[in-house]
């Protein structure tokens, strides 16, 4: 199959394409829904939302997620926001402004027609999340309360005090969960989807095992979704779940969908510094701490171990502030990433030398402990509980970790990847945030995709084709069980003999990519990343000791299989990176800077998405562009200084 | 990185059980090299490492986040669920709470409506089960009035939040010695009942939640407060008289309307 990228994107002026194109589509009759059988993988905002909307609107729906409740899914863990065009603030926020935001947050390397339509849903979600009782943040008048957030100038951010991610995704579950009661939805709770299963080059159905029993379950439907979230995890340390992963969307892709900007990854600049080699995940500080943390590093090395309340005002450095005036501390999460790792470069990082600080000495001085303990209070208490240090009383340390991931497959105007019938949601999709996602923008998109795309562009997508009668007796669901069998069997096949164990490979994995993919890339490097990765995969198939064979509950197993992928995708990762000679977004090239160091993006050249076509594991993939055309929006130098 | 040489030696004494049919039994494990800066889960990491190089079967447990908000992990540690630290998950715990030479026990959430899979790791879907009988609004996706259309005062939706900030990890249930879910469930009838959105049901939604409750075979509450104890989200205890009172409320008002519905027939 050769890969065809039709956008979709509707005719007609920007802020009319979408109103027009949900008039247009075509629909399913009420009667006819019940017909028709849908499977979501994932049960994060995007997957949960999917599921409750669907259902409510009649589709048979089967939800999968890894975890053992659907409530758990890795977008629990979002901290500070989640953003809306509403102006509440009467700051000038709007449709948009917020648009507008996004797109250069992105370094113009987004759709405008996606970004677009993203931006006029927002106010709905909000309404949404109210309605179904989600207790956002308030002011004293009862109304909803905002913040600001990196990469901005206006108050858009709703949130439910850190914890705003729990908060849209329990609302999200509980309406889904409604829908199990009633028997719409199916819920599969700990199974894993390991293949995608086509029948006539459309997305028919999946292949699961049942992570309790290690039962392989073949499952058919009309269309599949995928809202599997983002692949961050590839790095082993990263702010994303443990079982955070990329097998759903890589299976995909190696079944034909174009996987898109695989390199465009996000590096948050305020998380808690790696403290040694055990260490399994790293924690996210919110981001909304630099609305009232400032942060700094010594000016002189001499002082960088010192206490740093003894460093007096005048040897401070804050970095931020003196580079960029007009955004300061909220510049956007590229910018202060690398910012931090310039300092830390230069000798000037504190505690382990991979840190710098944030500090609260002013907001509390301005508006007093307890106001501050109000806005941050949870993040402060697990600041402490993982630091043993006190942010009211020194600074925090931080430190830039992965966290995001732009890059996923390709899906068009109607959220379809390029093959018919499979969907992609969410993190997992690549559509919305270009090179460099904007803070309280995830959970916007997951919603919104979830809640008020996917309902229209489903029923176009049913009510437009012909179904041939497939049932799991179809050889393609065989074939595939066959596949998920035999992947499985060589995963455990060297255990007795082997001596390297999946945490080794991973972490080894992981390094790579941290050191040749991560915050700054060049061509040595990753063409070194490409080699090592090769080999390391070709030694995890022959010397790969997993432990428990046990086919029941085996951690280490469902860990392996996730490993095995993320070998594949790690070069493929680096080979767009390689690719991509520019600088933009999360993406600096080292060859591509400007005299002052700042990222040099190169429109002439990349202004496109690339969209890699799978080829064989050890084969060269082929790269397939989808120019990106601005027509509402000049391109202009991102500048935040 | 000062106190990375002073690792520490611990005996686990860790319940290990095959699968839900299994009988279960207490087996010694020690782990070395273990540093006060890892976490609890870290530490099994570790522990499980050497296992499988060892060609032994490491201990299984769940997690997910690792940063205290997702519910998944859950040991009882030492007789307390979530260990030792206020307020505190497994996750979230470190081993600067244990001491070199320490003998630290490890068994699972026990209740009869959580049963064991493997080792440390138990089924909690019948908290699912709670939920999907009434835990929610029924709004339905699609257009809603403003969010600003109905003003929540502050001290309203703060209390809403304290107990929609329940992560459903089932520590509450692993304490109570009657194993109740009256915290749980209590929690989100309390969330719901803040806010003006939840009014409608408010009555179907206690009833219905806490007779799903009973059949999933919790036990009963008898204010014993461990539940309060082990909770890492500090729910308050508030949320099961808030349950109980809600609960006897609907039941007066029900058998009152079904009286005013015969009488009308
Ligand atoms: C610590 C942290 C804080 C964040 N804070 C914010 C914030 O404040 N604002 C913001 O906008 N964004 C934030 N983000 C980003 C945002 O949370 C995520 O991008 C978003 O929640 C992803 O949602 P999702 O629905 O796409 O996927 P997820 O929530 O990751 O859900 C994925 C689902 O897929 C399932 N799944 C995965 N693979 C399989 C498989 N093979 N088979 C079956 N099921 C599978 C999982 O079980 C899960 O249910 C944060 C992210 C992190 C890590
Ligand atoms: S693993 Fe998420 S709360 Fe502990």
């Amino acid at each position: 199959m050769s890969i065809i990228l039709d956008s979709k994107i509707p005719s007609g002026p920007l802020a009319q394409k979408w109103s027009s194109h949900k008039s247009n589509i075509k629909v399913v009759n009420p009667a006819n829904k019940r017909k028709y059988d849908v499977i979501v993988v994932g049960t994060g905002l995007a997957g949960a939302s999917a599921s409750a909307s669907l259902a409510e609107l009649g589709y048979n729906v089967k939800t999968f997620c890894v975890q053992d409740s659907p409530r758990r899914a890795h977008s629990i863990a979002a901290q500070g926001g989640i953003n809306a065009a509403k102006n509440y603030m009467n700051d000038g926020d709007s449709v948009y402004r917020l648009f507008y935001d996004t797109i250069k947050g992105g370094d113009y390397r987004s759709r405008e027609a996606n970004v677009h339509r993203l931006a006029e849903c927002s106010a709905g979600i909000i309404d949404q999340c109210v309605a179904q009782g989600v207790p956002f943040a308030r002011e004293y008048s009862g109304e909803l309360a905002n913040r600001s957030f990196g990469g901005t100038q206006v108050s858009r951010t709703f949130y439910a005090r850190g914890q705003t991610g729990q908060q849209l995704l329990i609302g999200a579950y509980q309406a889904m969960m409604r829908q199990v009661e009633l028997g719409r939805v199916k819920l599969h709770a700990r199974t894993e989807m390991l293949d995608l299963v086509l029948v006539n080059g459309k997305a028919r159905g999946i292949i699961t095992r049942d992570l309790t029993t290690g039962e392989i379950t073949r499952h058919a439907a009309h269309t599949v979704i995928l809202a599997t979230g983002g692949y961050g995890r590839i790095f082993y340390l990263s702010t994303n779940a443990w079982n955070s992963n990329c097998t759903a969307i890589w299976q995909a892709h190696k079944r034909g969908a174009a996987f898109s900007n695989p390199c465009f990854t996000q590096i948050h600049p305020t998380c808690i510094p790696v403290s040694g080699d055990h260490q399994s995940k790293l924690t996210l500080m919110s981001e909304s701490l630099r609305n009232d943390g400032r942060v700094w590093t010594p000016k002189r090395k001499e002082d960088i171990k010192k206490d740093p309340s003894t460093i007096k005002e005048e040897d401070r450095d804050y970095y931020l502030e003196r580079k960029y005036p007009s955004f300061g501390n909220l510049v956007p999460r590229d910018i202060a990433s690398r910012a931090a790792k310039e300092a830390c470069d230069a000798g000037l990082g504190v505690g382990t030398g991979r840190a710098v600080y944030l500090d609260f000495r002013d907001a509390i001085k301005r508006d007093g402990e307890k106001t501050v303990a109000d806005k941050y209070g949870n993040l402060f208490d697990m600041y402490s509980k993982i630091v043993d240090e006190n942010p009211y009383q020194s600074p925090m340390k931080i430190y830039p970790a992965v966290h995001y991931t732009m890059g996923g497959l390709w899906v068009d105007y109607n959220l379809m990847s390029n093959i018919p019938g499979l969907h992609v949601l969410g993190e997992a999709n690549f559509s919305d945030h270009g090179a460099n996602r904007l803070g309280a923008s995830a959970l916007m998109q997951g919603l919104c995709d979830g809640y008020f795309v996917i309902p229209y562009t489903i029923g176009d997508y049913l009510a437009s084709q012909s179904f041939e009668k497939v049932d799991t007796n179809h050889p393609e669901f065989k074939a595939s069980e066959e596949f998920v069998n035999a992947k499985i069997g060589a995963l455990l096949k060297n255990n007795s003999k082997a001596t390297k164990t999946t945490t080794e490979y991973f972490r080894e994995l992981g390094l790579t990519i941290w050191d040749h993919v991560g915050m700054s890339r060049n061509e040595t490097g990753l063409k070194q990343a490409i080699t090592k990765i090769q080999n390391l995969r070709n030694e995890f198939w022959e010397n790969l000791k997993i432990g428990s064979t046990s086919s029941e509950v085996n951690k280490n197993l469902e860990l392996a299989s996730k490993v095995a992928d993320f070998l594949e995708l790690g070069e493929l990762m680096a080979r767009d990176a390689l690719m991509r000679k520019e600088s933009c977004g999360g993406h600096f090239r080292e060859e591509s800077q400007s005299p002052d160091g700042e990222a040099l993006r190169d429109d002439a050249n990349y202004s496109f998405v690339s969209a890699w076509e799978f080829k064989g594991v050890d084969k060269e993939p082929v790269l397939h562009k989808e120019p990106l055309i601005y027509e509402n929006i000049k391109i202009a130098t991102r500048s935040y200084k | 990185m000062s106190t990375h040489e002073q690792s520490m030696t611990l005996n686990l004494k860790v319940w290990k059980q095959k699968g839900p049919k299994d009988s279960g039994h207490f087996e010694m494990v020690t782990a070395k090299n273990i540093i006060k800066e890892m976490s609890f889960l870290e530490m099994l990491d570790v522990v499980n490492e050497d296992l499988i190089k060892l060609g032994k079967e490491p201990i299984e447990f769940d997690s997910d986040c690792r940063e205290g908000i997702c519910g998944t992990c859950g040991i009882v540690i030492n007789g307390q669920a979530h260990g030792p630290w206020k307020a505190t998950t497994t996750c979230q715990l470190h081993m600067r709470a244990f001491n070199d030479g320490d003998t630290v026990i490890l068994e699972p959430w026990r209740a009869k409506a959580f049963p064991v899979l493997k080792d440390l790791v138990v089924d909690r879907s019948s908290f699912d089960r709670i939920i999907a009988s009434g835990g929610y609004t029924s709004a339905k996706t699609g257009p809603h009035p403003d969010g600003n259309a109905m003003l929540i005062p502050k001290p309203i939706a703060d209390r809403a939040f304290d107990a929609a900030a329940c992560i459903g990890c089932g520590a509450c249930v692993a304490a109570c010695p009657n194993a109740s879910a009256s915290l749980f469930t209590g929690a989100k009838i309390t969330h719901l009942m803040m806010t003006p959105q939840g009014q409608a049901e408010r009555e179907r939604r206690v009833v219905s939640m806490v007779d799903r409750m009973d059949q999933e075979g919790f036990g009963s509450c008898t204010n014993i407060g461990e539940c309060r104890a082990a909770c890492p989200k500090d729910i308050s205890l508030d949320s099961i008289a808030i349950m109980k009172r809600e609960y006897m409320n609907a039941f007066l008002k029900s058998d009152i309307e079904q009286r005013e519905v015969r009488e009308d027939a």
